[in-house]
């Protein structure tokens, strides 16, 4: 494979040396996906174009959401594939190498990283749980909100002191209702995430994703990823059916399975997801 | 926003279903193993400083605070 000047090489995964390479499915930028191995380790790569994924350019790009969504989309299609075939270590998105010869360089020089990550990723399957603090008692109803009562309480100056009053008494009741339940909603989210972490060989937390991005109202009080040993992901799948109906403060979201894309790290280096955890864990 | 399911999932994905992008985005921007070396470029130096990254941590503290406040 000849490089040119203005091709970089894309790294989706490492698998181990009998891995085979998807060979139908369309990589990063469209072209097509190929194998470098060096030390017994395979490296699945694709050409990309060095004015859309070099170093400046990239940078750009992922301030563009639309373009991060169809890179990412695309590099998860990859290691997904390359997982129906075996074990796979998902790299980073946007790893770039800028020849066939720095990524062999790379796989070399990590080789012993690698291979444990492979042993992770063997293990077992990546599942998402994310638990949503269930909707607002019915004591926060519309009605109670400052702007109408603000409105009919600002026309008359003079007028009697009671609705004022009788508002901020709605009022606090609602915030120590919304309280509890937030409370509440927490401590299930502890309660289900200790009964997952118990059930799965490793598990993460990531931050709760914002509402903007999620597209529910709802608050997010749980965004976890546990590595399910593959014989026990239906225990796994109906222990979350069965902590969704113990606890009815939380609506719980499974997803997965997942290439193990959590898990293959050889040390946290995100230092919220160590925090979050040490908090998480007594 | 970008496409995003706004059905509930309670039950189990279905490989092949199109997924959250935001599920994706933790992942392959948060997990996966980071190389250095003759990377042109790792995501280390871009995260919190793009836009479209920052929306995803933005609720790194509320959580911390969340899961503190728990114990």
């Amino acid at each position: 494979m000849t490089m040119t000047a203005d091709a970089c090489v894309w790294m989706y995964a490492v698998t181990a040396g009998d891995g085979s390479v998807p060979g139908d499915v369309a990589g990063v930028g469209g072209g097509p996906v190929r194998a470098v191995r060096a030390d017994g380790l395979v490296a699945i790569v694709g050409d990309v174009a060095a004015e859309e994924f070099g170093a400046g350019a990239l940078r750009r790009n992922l301030e563009d959401l639309d373009w991060l969504e169809r890179t990412a989309r695309a590099h998860h299609g990859v290691i997904e594939a390359a997982a129906e075939a075996g074990p796979v270590v998902p790299m980073q998105l946007a790893t770039v190498c800028t020849s066939d010869a720095a990524v062999a360089a790379t796989l070399r020089e990590r080789a012993a990283d690698l291979r444990e990550a492979l042993g992770r990723a063997a293990a077992g399957q990546e599942w998402g749980v994310k638990a949503y603090q269930d909707d607002e008692p019915p004591v926060a109803s519309r009605d109670d909100r400052p702007g109408k009562e603000g409105a009919s309480g600002a026309s008359g100056s003079s007028g009697p002191p009671g609705p004022g009053a009788a508002y901020l008494l709605r009022r606090r009741a609602q915030l120590t209702a919304q309280r509890d339940a937030r409370e509440l909603a927490l401590a299930s989210a502890q309660a289900v995430h200790d009964s997952l972490t118990g059930l799965a060989l490793s598990s993460r937390l990531y931050p709760p994703q914002s509402p903007d991005l999620t597209g529910r109202k709802q608050r997010m009080v749980l965004n976890a990823a546990y590595l399910v040993a593959d014989g026990r992901a239906s225990e796994f799948a109906a222990a979350v059916e069965d902590l969704a109906g113990r606890h009815p403060a939380v609506r719980l979201v499974l997803t997965g399975p997942w290439p193990p894309y959590s898990f293959v790290a050889d040390s946290p280096r995100d230092s919220f997801v160590a925090d979050s955890q040490q908090a998480a864990q007594p | 926003m970008t496409s995003q399911n706004s059905g509930a999932r309670r039950d189990l994905a279905i490989r092949g279903e199109r997924i959250a992008l935001v599920d994706l985005l933790d992942r392959v921007l948060a997990g996966g193993v980071v190389i250095a070396g003759d990377v042109t470029l790792s995501i280390a130096e871009v995260d919190l400083v793009t836009v479209s990254l920052r929306a995803l941590v933005t609720s790194i503290s509320a959580l911390e605070d969340s899961w503190k406040a728990g114990r």
